[in-house]
């Protein structure tokens, strides 16, 4: 059964006679274990799918089941199973106090899931260690550096070993590095924790690097979802840029020749352009193709579709455009993922 | 009871947040006697029977008789700046997700209201004690009975108060508009409940206006049981007002806390 099944999730705010539809209707279907990225511009309904699905917010149309539980029949089941962590710049922070220490913070939160004294204290222990907190049990929150501050945060969702957890936008804010560790401890906890994790993001590369599967809403409802890799594929191929040394025109009928390549085309430069489905597999063919001809290579590039190249597709719009962070974040998003 | 024990844990949580900062401390204990120092000796030196009582003025009886008239207003307006102030710690709460993250979580989502409230009406009833016990310093002379049916009252006036500033603050969720709205809800009441002088020194048609502050009949009672009254309709007014103010206002307090979108 899956963790996560919503279907037409819809919600509509009303003021003053206008009829605002932030979510139109909703599909998601989450695994348990599954580390699923929640994708949209603003304004697409992201943060008020996110609020439906974690009680902080009715739907008025729709059907979900939560953590196995019935979202709309019984939220506070659905609250009893889920850990969530609130987004930490916009509206709201991420929802620690500055002056509690990070001991009592997470004893608290056991507390509100009314698990007692003893356990609490080993589960505090258990996540500190997990999470790199080790020895700032006794340290106020507001000393805490921006990345020690979000992973107690994570780590507060998490006091009573939810099966799923929901990350709003888990990393914006930190420093590459700290995103970087932030993604490891993210990992983590679904393979050592066996925890499902549904996360928002703004950030592209983050969705790729972290994320089995990708859900993209726009206009308050989703219009693609699928793995990183399958989503590229549906909008286009990889491409292969090459320049031989001589032996143009050959290299040109050659690879034209070959059933993985779509089509080649003489790039700018005078290099020759070709389009494959998948390049990673299509290198070492090529490679060899060219290799037995004996015609030898100058350059080859492979060049891959972003998922912003997606997004584009899907929404009209890039996700870049509207998140000045994304661009920030230092990482090109022409880069493989997992080299990041 | 589930709702009991969410309110104690947030209680807690709050309580020690409080305490932990020596500044909030100090003007919690420090408040209470600045009122009673610094206005406390202007009511000692007014004529005789201005107060409303007959004894003359700069003896002992007369002191006592100013503090009785004069302590319960105070007590009073203790309530009012401290409980209608506590709103704007929940707006900074609100704004670090803390809020939010309590009610995502099985812990009754009025319990993070009432957890504040108990907090609020146990440091009044305190600052409460503080003031009496410096009054009798003064030269309070009242039944005893007389301060326990006061600090009844105080803890009424706390949780109706307390509750109505949390959901305001929470409704607003901005200290630029809460603020305001403070002062022009508190300098009326205060001016129009007789906290500092006798509203029986006002012209009629302001002792009429002043009947729609519930305080003037909560400190009007407060006086006569400082006076020794304690079985009449003025006593009977101030507890059904009082009483009433606290439901209402728990009420309204509730509303906010449980509606799905606070």
């Amino acid at each position: 059964m899956p963790i996560i099944e919503a279907r037409g999730l819809a919600r509509t705010f009303t003021s003053r006679k206008r009829t605002v539809h932030a979510v139109r209707g909703v599909d998601l279907t989450v695994e348990a274990g599954e580390i699923v990225g929640f994708l949209g511009p603003n304004g697409a309904g992201k943060t008020t799918t996110l609020r439906m699905l974690t009680t902080l917010l009715e739907p008025t149309a729709g059907t979900a089941t939560v953590a196995g539980a019935d979202l709309r029949r019984n939220p506070l089941e659905v609250r009893r199973r889920i850990g969530y962590v609130p987004q930490a710049i916009g509206q709201t922070m991420g929802g620690t106090d500055p002056e509690c220490l990070v001991q009592e913070e997470l004893l608290d939160q056991a507390a509100l899931y009314r698990i007692g004294r003893a356990d609490a204290a080993a589960r505090a222990a258990a996540l500190t260690a997990q999470l790199d907190l080790g020895g700032l049990d006794q340290r106020p929150v507001k000393t805490l550096s921006g990345g020690q501050r979000r992973r107690l945060e994570i780590a507060l969702g998490l006091v009573h070993q939810p099966p799923l957890v929901f990350l709003d936008e888990p990393t914006t804010g930190l420093d590459p590095q700290s995103r970087s560790n932030l993604w490891e401890h993210i990992r983590g906890l679904r393979s050592d924790l066996g925890t499902t994790v549904f996360l928002t993001t703004h950030y592209l590369d983050e969705a790729d690097a972290l994320c089995d599967r990708v859900f993209i809403i726009d206009n308050g409802v989703t219009v693609a979802s699928g793995t990183p890799d399958e989503l590229k594929r549906q909008v286009s191929g990889d491409v292969v840029t090459l320049a031989v040394n001589g032996a143009h025109d050959k290299a040109r009928e050659l690879l034209a020749r070959q059933p993985i390549v779509a089509d080649v085309a003489v790039a700018e430069d005078g290099g020759l352009r070709l389009s494959v489905v998948n390049g990673a597999e299509a290198l070492p063919a090529l490679l060899r193709v060219l290799d037995d001809a004996g015609i030898t290579l100058a350059s080859i590039n492979l060049s891959r579709p972003t998922l912003d190249d997606v997004f584009l597709t899907m929404t009209g719009r890039s996700l870049r455009d509207d998140s000045p962070s994304a661009a920030a974040s230092g990482q090109p998003e022409s880069q493989p993922a997992g080299e990041e | 009871m589930s709702f009991i024990h969410d309110t104690l844990i947030v209680f807690r949580r709050e309580m020690r947040l409080s305490l932990r900062n020596p500044a909030w401390v100090v003007i919690v204990l420090v408040q209470p006697v600045l009122y009673l120092v610094l206005f406390g000796p202007l009511l000692t030196r007014l004529p005789a029977g201005a107060l409303g009582g007959s004894v003359a003025a700069g003896t002992p009886a007369g002191a006592a008789a100013a503090y009785r008239f004069f302590v319960p207003g105070l007590l009073i307006q203790l309530g009012l700046f401290g409980s209608m102030f506590v709103g704007f710690a929940i707006i900074s709460d609100w704004r670090g997700g803390v809020i939010e993250r309590f009610r995502v979580t099985p812990v009754s989502r009025l319990a993070v209201m009432s957890g504040r409230v108990l907090r609020d009406t146990i440091v009044l009833v305190v600052q409460a004690v503080v003031l009496v016990l410096v009054s009798l310093a003064f030269g309070l002379r009242a039944p005893v009975s007389a301060v326990l049916i006061s600090l009844g009252f105080i803890v009424l006036v706390a949780v109706g108060l307390a509750s109505v500033s949390y959901a305001t603050a929470l409704t607003v969720k901005s200290e630029d508009a809460f603020a305001p709205m403070l002062n022009s809800v508190i300098v009326p009441l205060v001016l129009l409940s007789g906290i500092l002088l006798p509203m029986t020194l006002a012209p009629g048609w302001l002792q009429g206006v002043a009947r729609i502050s519930p305080f003037r009949y909560i400190i009007d009672a407060m006086r006569e049981a400082f006076a020794g009254h304690y079985a009449n309709t003025i006593m009977l007014e101030g507890v059904l007002v009082a009483v009433g103010l606290a439901v209402v206002c728990l009420v309204l307090g509730s509303r906010v806390f449980v509606r799905e979108n606070a």
